[in-house]
């Protein structure tokens, strides 16, 4: 029953130093923006890849997320 | 930083799935209406002339089947999975530095500037077009206005909530409507379309804009609501841990 005696220690998350958040968020921050361009714009307004196999695939996804499309 | 990612990537991923399920029952009828009139040709306006090679709807290339199905759902589980990765980086600035100690009101202060800030404001600015409406010859011009759009009110979204952190909720009433002046201000500079067929049919455009704003909204919240209860796991194991680790200890 020694249960009794230890109140739980609750958890508190810890501010996150900015040094410590920083290089997270250049390196994944950048693959993000660069998925978020594939999937808004790449193969329409802008193109660095011939062809149209993407703007087509994403074609619905594009116009419902409120992106220009065409 | 490490669980905070993962939990954003998951958030986003459940985000990008009911930002689907919503796009698909509610976007996908007036998109179909869309085509169905942008295919019956130049009706009354110039896009059979100009309109680029790249939009033949339900080409060879990828058919409709596949575009309102496997192409919407890649489309918002990608977006969705990556918008839930910046959000858990946003939190992981926003934490402990925005006036609030509670994880959970962090991440759902966060999904609510952020709705307003990348989606909200630029609909407003920037309604979103079925296919069919619009100049072929000023999507450049759109596709560009619109990020900057968003650019802008994201930079004067986090301008003011840094600037009303420490403050009470006067301040950030403030800081708000200091928001709402600025971006209007910015809206007004940007150049404005209007490019809708004049005949369009508007419960068809009404229906697509609604049901756009209906799938980011979906997103947004379903990201922020699955990031706070991700976050409440991860302390409520914590806590256990901490709790086993101090019976060890006595």
């Amino acid at each position: 029953m020694s249960q009794a005696a230890h109140a739980p220690i609750p958890f508190e998350l810890p501010a996150i130093p900015i040094r410590q958040i920083l290089p997270w968020a250049v390196f994944a921050g950048l693959l993000f923006l660069i998925v978020m361009y594939f999937v808004s714009t790449e193969q329409g307004a802008v193109s660095m890849f011939d062809g149209t196999y993407l703007h087509e695939l994403v074609h619905d996804g594009r116009h419902l997320l409120g992106f220009p499309c065409h | 930083m490490r669980a905070l990612l993962v939990a954003g990537l998951l958030a986003g991923l459940v985000g990008g799935v009911f930002a689907f399920a919503f796009a698909a029952v509610v976007g996908e009828p007036p998109v179909e209406v869309a085509i169905s009139i942008e295919e019956q040709g130049p009706g009354g306006h110039d896009h059979g002339e100009t309109e680029a090679p790249d939009h033949d709807h339900g080409s060879a290339e990828v058919s409709r089947d596949v575009q309102r199905t496997i192409g919407l759902a890649v489309a918002t589980c990608a977006f969705g999975t990556a918008l839930g990765g910046l959000f858990a980086l946003a939190f992981a600035f926003a934490h402990g530095r925005i006036g609030t100690r509670a994880p959970r009101a962090t991440a759902l202060s966060l999904t609510a500037v952020g709705f307003v800030a990348v989606a909200f404001v630029p609909f407003l600015v920037y309604p979103p077009n079925p296919p069919a409406v619009g100049h072929a010859e000023t999507i450049g011009d759109r596709t560009a206005t619109y990020f900057a759009m968003v650019a802008f009110s994201v930079v004067l979204a986090v301008v003011a909530v840094r600037a009303s952190a420490r403050s009470g909720w006067l301040g950030r009433v403030g800081a708000a409507l200091a928001y709402v002046v600025a971006v209007s201000v910015v809206a007004a500079l940007l150049p404005a379309y209007d490019e809708v067929p004049a005949d369009f049919p508007a419960q068809t455009l009404w229906d697509f804009r609604l049901a756009s704003l209906g799938t980011q909204a979906v997103l947004w919240v379903a990201i922020g609501v699955a990031f706070a209860a991700l976050l409440d796991r991860l302390a409520q194991r914590e806590t256990k841990r901490a709790t086993e680790a101090g019976l060890a200890a006595g």
